[in-house]
């Protein structure tokens, strides 16, 4: 089913994975300091997955990341961001008000607030972007390189 | 100057690209060189200093998209037919578009005018209290997770409404029901 001959993409593929994973987390977390954040860690990382799944076959990828722990993620991003709204709220200030988490240094609540919104975010985004990988991947026939 | 000319040569080159994707045949090719496409709109948004959105082009638009269209042009036809109807109407509908949005931005502020409406209504106060407020040097995050979370939330579920959708219509999860076995008479007797 999978080709086996793509030597050069399969090994550069293993080496460029967990760069681009660790990348993703870097443009996660550092969102604050630098151009970045939540969307676009979370596309690199399902970008991780992907380039995986088109050298590796799509069972390969699901043995990894099976599709029914992707579709939890991916609601679960939208939980961790509105609870976070509603955990500001239960400590009685406004919906997503992050200055709610430290009262006596409220930017420090924001970074708090930034950071499990954006967690969220980058969960969703991610989840999602792998689901619609998976949605597409599972119907390909399979196509010989000479037929494109 | 230099900048200008960056400007234009990568203008330029998105009209090629353009022009060259009306052209082909082969939906493979167009669908590289709209990756292209989107990789050379991911240069403009960096020479306008627009950096986030330019990462998340280059990721969305040049990478994923990219991959999607694949798959798409996988599951339907790599070839374009070629048109038996006259192409007059479609290329007057493109011409009256085209000249609608020019007329558009006739209204638009200029490049850079220091007064246009988007520099003087809530920008100013999110530059001067943000680093106060807020505290991270990236006032694009600041604005997108703090100042605007209500937006960005509503984002998130739009995304994620588009994965369940993707998901109910591409996913096969509704096959498992018909792949449940056959009862009654074809049962087999014990």
């Amino acid at each position: 089913m999978i080709n086996h001959h793509h030597l050069i993409l399969r090994v550069v593929t293993k080496l460029l994975v967990g760069a681009i994973i660790l990348f993703a987390f870097y443009v996660q977390f550092h969102g604050d300091f630098s151009p970045g954040g939540g969307f676009q860690a979370g596309v690199l990382m399902a970008a991780a997955f992907i380039i995986y799944g088109l050298v590796f076959g799509l069972d390969k990828t699901q043995e990894v990341l099976p599709p029914w722990v992707v579709h939890k993620l991916s609601a679960l991003g939208v939980l961790i961001y509105s609870g976070t709204g509603v955990w500001s709220m239960m400590l009685g200030y406004p919906f997503l008000d992050y200055g709610a988490f430290d009262p006596g240094h409220p930017s420090h609540g924001q970074h708090t607030g930034i950071l499990a919104v954006e967690a969220g975010v980058g969960l969703t985004v991610a989840a999602v972007m792998v689901t619609i990988y998976y949605g597409f991947g599972a119907r390909y026939p399979h196509i010989s390189d000479e037929d494109w | 100057m230099i900048e200008t000319l960056v400007n234009i040569t990568l203008f330029l080159m998105l009209v090629a690209t353009a022009i060259a994707i009306s052209q082909m045949h082969r939906l493979f090719a167009v669908v590289m060189l709209s990756g292209v496409f989107s990789l050379l709109t991911a240069l403009l948004f960096v020479a306008l200093d627009a950096v986030d959105v330019a990462f998340t082009e280059a990721a969305v638009g040049a990478g994923i998209s990219t991959v999607l269209m694949l798959g798409t042009i996988a599951l339907t036809a790599r070839t374009v037919k070629p048109s038996t109807r006259p192409q007059t109407i479609p290329l007057i509908v493109v011409f009256v578009t085209g000249a609608a949005l020019i007329y558009g931005t006739m209204d638009m502020p200029n490049f850079g005018d220091p007064l246009a409406p988007a520099q003087v209504h809530v920008r100013p106060e999110y530059i001067e209290r943000s680093v106060e407020q807020i505290d991270v040097p990236n006032i694009v995050t600041a604005i997108l997770a703090s100042y605007r979370g209500f937006d960005t939330m509503g984002e998130t579920a739009v995304v994620f409404t588009a994965g369940i959708g993707v998901l109910a219509l591409l996913s096969g999860l509704g096959r498992r029901r018909r792949k449940a076995p056959p009862r009654g008479p074809q049962e087999p007797k014990a």
